[in-house]
């Protein structure tokens, strides 16, 4: 019993050391949060369009098939930074936009720089959507299945290896799961 | 003396500063009661962009965006459970900073009875520890034959 207590500061040294290598070696971002969203059905919503003449984005413009959803800004940095993945995603895949709390004039004149991925693409000045969706910073990225209903949720730029790694194989599975 | 009033010092200071609240003038509630209901639920909701501040201490434009929310729905006569199941809803029971007491969390909740109870038994088998000194235990048959051995050798070599 004696020599025991004399291992409790290495034990309580490997529990902290422990508590903070899975973060580290992991890569994984303890401030991340899931989404309280996933398998609901998408918050009803109906965002009027960015750009004149086009259609908005609802919640019935994502049932029937597999689809994305990107919130993004102008103002927002690492929007920038995911902005060719996001170019390259569509290439295969139906992305919708969300541009979250932007002036419509600035969203668009980004688009026009970066170029503009979405097939549809809601504004969302207020804000209030983003909270519909639990979104708690941009950029946001959400997989819908053909239901309707939020399969997937990533926060933060989608990199090259969040895309290979957990995008394109959900995408891949939510389709054969389809078939 | 000295010493003391440096500690007393490094006490009261914190209370001298005046309480920072990132609630803007304008978002305040003419009704006073309204007003305190809606501080006491913002206090216990979390920003979720800065994490480990509330709502009410937070300049994020999420919190803002939140804090206008509540009001408006506590505006609108909902209860403060209903503003609650509301935010679980969208942000998970992480946006709770006092999270409830259900099968997930009681681990969490124990965890500082647990910690006193674990201190308690270090304690307290360090203090019989230490009013019983150990007894050394007899040496058994085999011990005795070993060491009779060694003085024998011992005896030898010189």
């Amino acid at each position: 019993m004696a020599r025991v207590v004399f291992l409790l500061p290495l034990v309580l040294f490997a529990v902290v050391a422990g508590y903070f290598a899975v973060p580290l070696l992991t890569g994984r971002d303890p401030g991340e949060l899931p989404s309280a969203l996933i398998d609901r059905p998408v918050p009803d919503m109906a965002l009027p369009p960015l750009f004149e003449g086009a259609p908005g984005l609802a919640s019935d413009d994502l049932r029937g098939g597999v689809t994305l959803v990107n919130f993004f800004a102008s103002w927002c940095l690492p929007c920038r930074a995911e902005h060719p993945v996001l170019t390259r995603l569509a290439k295969s895949e139906t992305l919708h936009g969300i541009s979250y709390k932007d002036d419509p004039a600035r969203t668009r004149a980004w688009l026009a720089e970066l170029g503009d991925p979405f097939e549809r693409i809601g504004t969302d000045t207020s804000g209030r959507t983003a909270i519909e969706w639990g979104v708690y910073g941009v950029p946001e990225t959400y997989i819908i299945d053909r239901d309707g209903r939020i399969r997937y949720r990533h926060a933060g730029p989608v990199t090259r290896a969040v895309l290979e790694d957990e995008i394109l194989p959900l995408l891949r599975s939510l389709r054969e799961a389809a078939s | 003396m000295r010493f003391l009033a440096i500690v007393a010092f490094l006490l009261l200071a914190p209370l001298a500063a005046a309480p920072v609240h990132a609630v803007q003038p304008d978002e305040i509630f003419a009704d006073s009661g309204l007003e305190q209901r809606a501080r006491e639920i913002f206090r216990g909701v979390r920003c979720l962009v800065c994490q480990n501040q509330s709502i009410d201490d937070s300049d994020a434009a999420l919190a803002q965006d939140l804090r206008t929310l509540i009001r408006e729905r506590l505006v609108a006569g909902e209860s403060d459970e209903q503003i609650h199941r509301f935010l679980v809803a969208r942000y998970g029971e992480f946006v709770l900073l006092d999270p409830p007491f259900r099968p997930g969390t009681w681990l969490l909740w124990a965890s500082p009875v647990l910690a006193l109870l674990a201190g308690i038994a270090i304690a307290w088998a360090a203090l019989r520890r230490r009013r019983s000194p150990v007894e050394p235990a007899a040496l058994s048959d085999d011990e005795r034959a070993r060491l009779a051995a060694l003085a024998a050798s011992d005896e030898e070599g010189q």
